[in-house]
């Protein structure tokens, strides 16, 4: 098997060469995919964006900004413009009122406030359950919507909101998400 | 051996998963569909055919006492490479298969096969056994997630053909723990007759 | 409070072995005699704390001060097979009849995806030190739980007649499955 002593210098030779000729590889395999890794990152925000704003043809990342939400927190928010007129903003979204812990979403709101469309970035929910928040009959019911007269809230608790079946808590948390996006625009003085 | 049987074995008579039962931990996790389950395989079949055919080209200058952590360095290496091309080049994948990547590098597959055929063989001997291991490896999750997706979400390779959910216990830990299981019983009984 | 919450998580709800999938072949391998599996899981944990600290240390102030992010797989998995092999002496030297019951499982907790995975997760949650330190801790907690379990059902096994099919591998997998849906019903008790 292996022909070489195992003195203590043949050792430490050994295992400092192979860790040095790893590490040259690495760092060279890392420059190389550095730059389509990067790209990649921002070419599935974009996509998220995409899908909750109406054309624009400005960079929504390279203009984004921060506002705080008033829980401690603050949000990411990306304006989409076409033609340097604003379309919408996409607010990056969260709460973490869901069943099984944090939900993250990309809400898609006019100037004035109306909510476009939403997607669902990240959730944890209970498969065949909250889960569903991502189909179209939970999540374009707000389409449209304005929070200002559409209050957020699901039927039990007095509100519009068709909650999905059996999956209350989802639903609700949801409906936070949106609420804290909407509130955060607002700081931002939007309406 | 000849070469024929050195790559044929990882398929049947030593199965990674199947047979030797090494490599559980990305088996139940990543096959909850059939091509994620593959997906995995295949990046596992890089790593396993790149440090085979290293360890196999340095067996001859690695002191003995020093080799599993010169193993370690070498396999985990290579998994950070396939870590950083899947980032870059399947970066949905990339998502799907999350941790597991990284934990690629304590699969017991890759540092067994090292140890008990990469060091001791040549390198196109130990090039063909990565091969046949990690392909065997990727047809058994294949197998395991297709099982799994079929009943837990009625739909196989993404095509859902029912409307509306499966038995979605078997998407999730448990059903995981179940198909493996008696997929291995199943193996057990085939091996008798 | 924070902390009271990460515990729970880590033991019942996203238990490691029962939920999350991750270190099965100890799991499978130690759980035959309560006994070993106690053994296990104290050398476990006692791995586990360490490594976390260590890791997270070595994350904050060398790879990510140097940029060198993706040199993070390599370190960790060396420090914690450093770590494994100390904690082989110090047993040896402490209790021979222990280190002899564990034999050759010793030294595969290097190979336990719960410990590299443990250390990952706590820097991908972003933890700081002393959450992760606990998260790690209840993470080994309740890898020993699910252990002790199986070893208590597989020694009542013992005694009871198997189809030669399902003996040893196959039938341990459909109990941890039953224990991985009972598991489940956790979800939700931390809102």
């Amino acid at each position: 098997m292996a022909k070489s002593e195992s003195t203590f210098k043949n050792m430490v030779l050994s295992l400092t060469l192979i860790s040095l000729g790893a590490s040259t590889c690495l760092g060279f395999v890392y420059q190389m995919t550095k730059a389509p890794i990067e790209l990649s990152v921002l070419n599935k925000k974009l996509l998220a964006i995409k899908q909750v704003v109406p054309d624009f043809n400005n960079n929504p990342n390279d203009e984004r900004y921060r506002l705080p939400t008033g829980e401690g927190d603050s949000l990411d928010i990306f304006p989409a413009k076409k033609d340097d007129i604003l379309v919408g903003y996409a607010v990056n979204t969260n709460t973490k009122k869901g069943f099984s812990g944090n939900i993250s979403l990309m809400a898609g709101f006019k100037p004035d406030g109306t909510i476009i469309n939403i997607s669902v970035l990240e959730q944890k929910e209970t498969p065949g359950l909250g889960t569903k928040m991502t189909e179209p009959l939970f999540k374009d019911q707000f389409n449209d919507k304005n929070p200002s007269t559409f209050n957020l809230k699901v039927k039990k608790d007095g509100g519009p909101v068709d909650a999905i079946t059996a999956a209350t808590i989802s639903s609700r948390a949801f409906c936070d998400a949106i609420q804290r996006a909407y509130n955060t625009l607002q700081k931002g003085g939007l309406k | 051996m000849n070469q024929l049987q050195n790559f044929t074995k990882g398929f049947f008579k030593e199965n990674p998963i199947l047979v030797l039962v090494l490599g559980t931990c990305p088996t139940l996790a990543t096959t909850s569909s059939s091509l994620n389950g593959m997906g995995m395989g295949i990046a596992t079949t890089f790593v396993l055919i790149g440090s085979n055919v290293v360890i196999s080209l340095l067996s001859g200058v690695i002191p003995d006492k020093v080799r599993i952590p010169a193993f370690v360095v070498i396999i985990a290496s290579f998994v950070t490479v396939v870590d950083l091309l899947m980032q870059a080049y399947v970066p949905a994948l990339y998502e799907t298969l999350g941790i597991f990547i990284p934990l690629i590098v304590v699969n017991c597959i890759v540092l067994g096969r090292a140890e008990a055929y990469a060091c001791k063989n040549s390198v196109f001997s130990s090039f063909i056994d990565g091969l046949g291991m990690g392909l065997g490896f990727t047809m058994a999750l294949g197998i395991l997630g297709a099982f799994r997706e079929i009943i837990g979400s009625g739909a196989i390779f993404g095509y859902k053909f029912i409307k509306g959910d499966g038995i979605l216990v078997f998407i999730l830990a448990p059903g995981a723990f179940w198909a493996l299981g008696y997929l291995i019983a199943l193996i057990n009984r085939m091996k008798r007759t | 409070m924070e902390y009271i919450l990460i515990i729970i998580s880590a033991v019942l709800i996203n238990n490691i072995v029962l939920a999350q999938t991750i270190g099965i072949c100890p799991f499978l391998g130690v759980s035959n005699k309560i006994e070993t599996a106690l053994g296990m899981a104290g050398a476990v944990t006692f791995v586990i704390v360490l490594a976390t600290m260590v890791t997270y240390l070595i994350q904050i102030y060398i790879l990510d001060k140097l940029g060198l992010a993706f040199m993070q797989t390599i370190t960790f998995i060396l420090v914690i097979a450093a770590l494994v092999q100390m904690v082989e002496i110090i047993l040896k030297k402490i209790s021979q009849p222990l280190y002899q019951a564990l034999g050759i499982f010793l030294p595969l907790i290097t190979t336990n995806c719960a410990v590299l995975g443990v250390a990952i997760l706590v820097i991908k949650k972003n933890y700081n030190l002393m959450e992760g330190v606990v998260y790690g801790a209840s993470i080994a907690i309740g890898f020993g739980l699910a252990l002790i379990i199986l070893a208590g059902i597989r020694e009542q096994l013992e005694l009871a007649d198997i189809p030669k099919g399902m003996k040893g591998v196959p039938l341990s997998l459909v109990i941890a499955g039953i224990l991985a849906l009972a598991f489940m019903g956790f979800t939700g008790v931390v809102k």
